[in-house]
């Protein structure tokens, strides 16, 4: 059954680039986006999976997260653009339009808001985490409506989309080879995590607490590392979905897209590696087909969502791989 | 004789009106098993979870190697060396028997923030759980995830976690149960040999396995400890004989 899981994982990580080549090659730049979107879904909810997947953190407040390294994109592109500083107090700081750098800051800024609000939240468990979480999150998506100076209620247009050295981000195919290659490089880094003492520590405070503590590991603290990580990850994802959209807009932090970020991990196999990416085409393919069709289109996903839960719970990857091996 | 490793003064603790344990004081000195023996509900396996953390007393005190650890959680008490198992197993379902102990000897390292290593290719760790799974005499099931072990293995399972601790005393609860006669024999001898390691409180239905293990023995009834004394006090007290042993002895 491991064996299986890598054959769908290897089918899974070529089944991305080969329709960004194809697209590419036959001149039909939106199915490009269409994958670059794909990869970057998948890179959120990679983040999201780590504390809800492998440590059972049902975070339904990850938007903020996501949302914060939009902003951080926007406001970077906005100030380069314009060259402004960024800051004028108490030392000058300039703007960069670099990735890399704009990366680095989301995470960072993500981890510094990650920190108190899993320290509070984390206390709970269950269905209060998943609230608190949530509220956390409109505190955020609220704040940001209500500060005009990036846009508010408006959100903010990324004209010159951020640049990475070397590589001109305005091709589809390049950008999506940045995100494609940013989401194999968290993939790597998750597997990493999963099979560490870290991992094993997050994993068993899953499945049960009272042992963990029992032997002397302090639950909170794990989880506290994990939540921490897991935003910041989710966070590069969001840098990168506002400049491939070129908007940041306070629909990031909204509660519909933390929302968005469990039905990806919940649809694809929820701890799995490649359940994020399984969830993200499952889901860009459901808006794109459904929503064609119709506009309630989110009301079908539900009801396809009602039907894992109640009849595959491992998802896609657990309905053709079989259930985890822990070794 | 020595200080106590474990000092329990005047413990209580209530659930709503019900006083689980009443006035309890209890010591455990190096190199002993003290028995603690009560009718079912007397609150043996509560007074365990009050010295472990995962209840907390109303009044009284608790000293651990000196320390008062009444304001401790769990898991903190788990490092100072209070190693217990659980009357219903409590383990990590998913993960082998193995991985269940490593999870104990990472633990008892003190390093669980390492990121990058993969722990199945930790020889320290693999080497070390190995050992202990085969202290228990469970190494044949060392790959079976511990959800599918027998009600008997999974009480092995429980104490070779305990030992993956190496702990400062040992606190069991009914270790026997559900062994069989085999298999509680066999405990026997080995909880005989472990004493020197650690002491042990030790819950234990099994008389013989009291009788034949336990420097001191405590009798609780209705959460309050009605004798404490040798195996010999305990056999002739009436007291005893009337409230728990009846005509058992
Ligand atoms: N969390 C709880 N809330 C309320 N009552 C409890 C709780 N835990 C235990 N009790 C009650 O406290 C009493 C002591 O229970 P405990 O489990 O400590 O008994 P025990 O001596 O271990 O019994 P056994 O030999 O059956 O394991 C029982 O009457 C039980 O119903
Ligand atoms: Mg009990």
């Amino acid at each position: 059954m491991a064996n299986r899981e890598k054959l769908i994982n290897t089918a899974l990580a070529l089944l991305l680039p080969a329709l960004a080549l194809a697209a590419y090659g036959m001149g039909e730049p939106f199915y490009v986006t269409l994958a670059t979107r794909i990869a970057i879904l998948a890179l959120a909810a990679a983040g999201l999976n780590l504390a809800l997947g492998l440590g059972g953190l049902v975070s339904f407040g990850h938007a903020a997260f996501f949302g914060i390294g939009g902003y951080m994109a926007g406001i970077f592109a906005t100030h380069a653009f314009n060259q402004t500083p960024l800051f004028t107090w108490p030392i000058e700081i300039a703007a960069t339009d670099q990735m890399p750098v704009i990366w680095l800051v989301s995470a960072g800024v993500a981890a510094l808001v990650a920190l108190p609000i899993g320290l509070i939240s984390l206390r709970t468990s269950g269905v209060y985490f998943i609230m608190i979480t949530l509220a956390f999150a409109q505190m955020i998506y609220y704040f940001a409506i209500s500060w005009p100076a990036y846009g508010g209620e408006d959100g903010l247009s990324i004209t010159m989309r951020n640049g990475f050295p070397g590589v001109n981000t305005l091709d589809p195919l390049n950008y999506f080879l940045i995100a494609y290659g940013l989401l194999l490089l968290v993939l790597f880094i998750f597997t990493r995590i999963r099979d560490s003492r870290f991992g094993a520590a997050l994993q068993a405070a899953r499945q049960n607490e009272v042992r963990v503590a029992s032997i002397g590991i302090r639950p909170l603290r794990i989880r506290l590392a994990a939540f921490v990580i897991s935003a910041m990850i989710t966070a590069v994802a969001g840098a990168l979905f506002a400049d491939l959209n070129r908007f940041v807009g306070p629909s990031m932090l909204s509660w519909n897209m933390s929302g968005e970020l469990i039905v990806l991990i919940i649809l694809g196999g929820t701890g799995r590696l490649f359940g994020p990416v399984a969830g993200a085409i499952l889901f860009v393919l459901f808006e794109f087909a459904l929503g064609g069709l119709t506009e309630h289109w989110q009301l079908f996903l539900g009801l396809i969502l009602l039907g894992v839960v109640l009849f595959v719970r491992g998802g896609l990857i657990g309905l053709l791989a079989g259930k985890v091996h822990h070794g | 004789m020595a200080e106590p490793v474990l000092n329990i003064c005047n413990l209580c603790k209530s659930f709503g009106a019900l006083k689980a344990t009443d006035d309890v004081s209890l010591d455990l000195y190096p190199g002993e098993i003290h028995a603690l023996i009560g009718p079912n509900g007397a609150g043996k396996s509560t007074l365990i979870h009050q010295i472990a953390g995962t209840l907390k007393h109303n009044t009284g005190s608790i000293h651990f190697m000196g320390r008062d650890v009444s304001a401790l959680g769990v898991s903190h008490r788990a490092q100072l060396g209070l190693g217990r198992t659980f009357q219903i197993s409590s383990l990590t379902p998913e993960f082998s028997a193995l991985r269940n102990v490593m999870l104990a000897v990472q633990a008892n390292q003190g390093s669980s923030f390492r990121f990058w290593q993969p722990v199945m290719a930790d020889a320290s760790l693999k080497d070390r759980a190995m050992h202990m799974l085969e202290r228990v005499g469970l190494v044949d099931r060392a790959p079976v995830p511990s959800a599918e072990l027998s009600h008997g293995e999974r009480r092995q399972l429980e104490i070779a976690i305990a030992l993956a601790l190496e702990p400062k005393a040992f606190l069991l609860d009914e270790p026997m149960a559900g062994m069989g006669p085999e298999g509680s024999k066999r405990l026997t001898g080995f909880l005989d040999t472990l004493r020197h390691e650690a002491p042990i409180l030790l819950i234990e239905h099994d008389m013989d396995a009291v009788f034949a293990l336990a420097d001191r023995i405590s009798v609780l009834v209705y959460g309050r400890i009605i004798a404490t004394g040798t195996v010999d006090d305990i056999r002739r007290n009436p007291q005893v004989r009337e409230a728990y042993l009846g005509e058992s002895v």
